[in-house]
């Protein structure tokens, strides 16, 4: 069975190849990963997700969905967005983890955090 | 002339009157009773030495708001300065209190400043948050409609015998609060109310209720109770407000409470909808829900009379 065994030998030469091929996008993508992201939208004068955990690096993106402007603020300093209008978005990439909390300088009693796990 | 007035004074505020859309709520002693808008305007007043004074208050003017239910705020803006101006007495002076600008913008804050000049009247202002925005955190507002006051904004004066003080509770809010004063501020209160009787009438502005109307939404000061504890020893104290776009009052003691309406949107009723945001009602209505407060002082005749009157 000559043919069936050059076909055999086609297919693993085949499936290495595809190996080789998968292995070096792993590589690649280990050198470069695709920027980790998450969202926080602002509604009814709430964060959704009041605690939103993410990995180290993730860059976090508060959008404003209410028709009545609001702000993002660290509440030890770390980041503060400008007024968000309507529509208006904020993000800031946490590098390092641990928990952060943060809250609306306009509406105080709109509170949120941040959980970034190492 | 406090002398005139205290020999005539009684001790406390003794009736508060506040009116919706046409009725006239008196209150005496904190118990209310209705008497109808047109005669409570009618009424005679007691002649006394000193002429009867009154004074305006506009409030959440949100200039450069342009969303449902309110495409144009400075076009009802202009109507409520208007209806200032159409008030059969003429106010000696007129509050606003706070939120004068939308997002804190120089436009917005210019045109609110021309668009009151047609008042020819002198206004006094506190700051909202929405008036916190800019860069600085409230210099814009400061440096236009806060000139020689202190801290944050806050100052006080004396109109024909009665004190008003203009109090800030808007500024460096905290994480998971409400409204508040801060101890700076609680100081520079003390030791300005230190220069009073006890019987001189105190009217105390503010944009965030100085009481908690509804805690879910913030709607309240975390640090009032130090304040209206300085406030407690006078005979007549009345609190304005803002923020809520709607009218609420309350009599505590020898201290009433009230806060306007907007010139620019209502907002619901506590606790009566998802979020504390504009009430988008149908554009017959807006009109209705907007408005301007007279508070009618007559001296000797121990009486603030607050009226809102809508802007239609």
């Amino acid at each position: 069975m000559p043919r069936a065994f050059k076909m055999l030998t086609f297919q693993a030469a085949t499936l290495a190849t595809a190996g080789l091929m998968m292995s070096t996008v792993a590589a690649m993508s280990r050198a470069a990963p695709a920027p980790a992201a998450a969202k926080v939208e602002i509604a009814n004068f709430t964060f959704k997700a009041p605690v939103t955990t993410v990995k180290a690096g993730t860059t976090v993106t508060w959008t404003n969905a209410d028709d009545i402007p609001h702000t993002v603020v660290s509440k030890d300093g770390l980041f503060k967005s400008k007024v968000l209008d309507t529509g208006d978005r904020f993000t800031f990439t946490f590098a390092k983890a641990g928990q952060f909390g943060y809250f609306c300088s306009l509406h105080p009693h709109m509170t949120g955090t941040i959980v970034v796990k190492a | 002339m406090l002398d005139d007035m205290d020999g005539d004074r009684r001790g406390f505020l003794k009736c508060m009157a506040w009116a919706g859309t046409g009725a006239l709520f008196a209150f005496n002693g904190g118990v209310g009773s209705s008497i109808g808008l047109d005669a409570a305007l009618a009424a005679p007043v007691k002649h006394s030495a000193a002429a009867p004074f009154t004074f305006a208050q506009i409030s959440d003017s949100h200039i450069g708001f342009n969303k449902p239910p309110n495409a144009d705020a400075r076009a009802t803006f202009r109507e409520a300065i208007a209806k200032v101006k159409a008030l059969p007495h003429r106010p000696d002076f007129v509050i606003h209190t706070g939120d004068v600008s939308q997002l804190s913008r120089d436009e917005e804050f210019d045109d609110a400043e021309q668009m009151l000049k047609e008042l020819g009247l002198p206004v006094f202002f506190v700051p909202g948050e929405h008036d916190m925005l800019d860069p600085d955190g409230g210099k814009a507002f400061l440096s236009r409609f806060g000139k020689g006051s202190m801290g944050a904004g806050w100052y006080s004066f004396e109109h024909r015998g009665v004190h008003f003080v203009a109090l800030v509770n808007v500024a460096d809010l905290k994480p998971g609060g409400m409204g508040n004063l801060g101890a700076e501020q609680l100081k520079w209160l003390k030791a300005d109310l230190a220069t009073c009787s006890s019987s001189t009438p105190i009217v105390v502005f503010a944009h965030i209720p100085l009481w908690t109307v509804y805690a879910d939404w913030g709607w309240g000061t975390d640090d009032s109770a130090e304040a209206l504890k300085l406030l407690a020893r006078f005979g007549s104290v009345t609190v304005l407000n803002g923020h809520i776009h709607q009218i609420t009052q309350k009599v505590e003691g020898k201290i009433a409470f009230h806060t306007a309406r907007s010139t620019a949107f209502p907002q619901p009723a506590p606790g009566t909808a998802p979020s504390p945001g504009p009430l988008k009602v149908p554009a017959g209505q807006l009109h209705g829900m907007l408005g301007i407060t007279d508070a009618i002082f007559v001296r000797g005749h121990d009486r603030i009379a607050l009226i809102d009157s809508t802007l239609v």
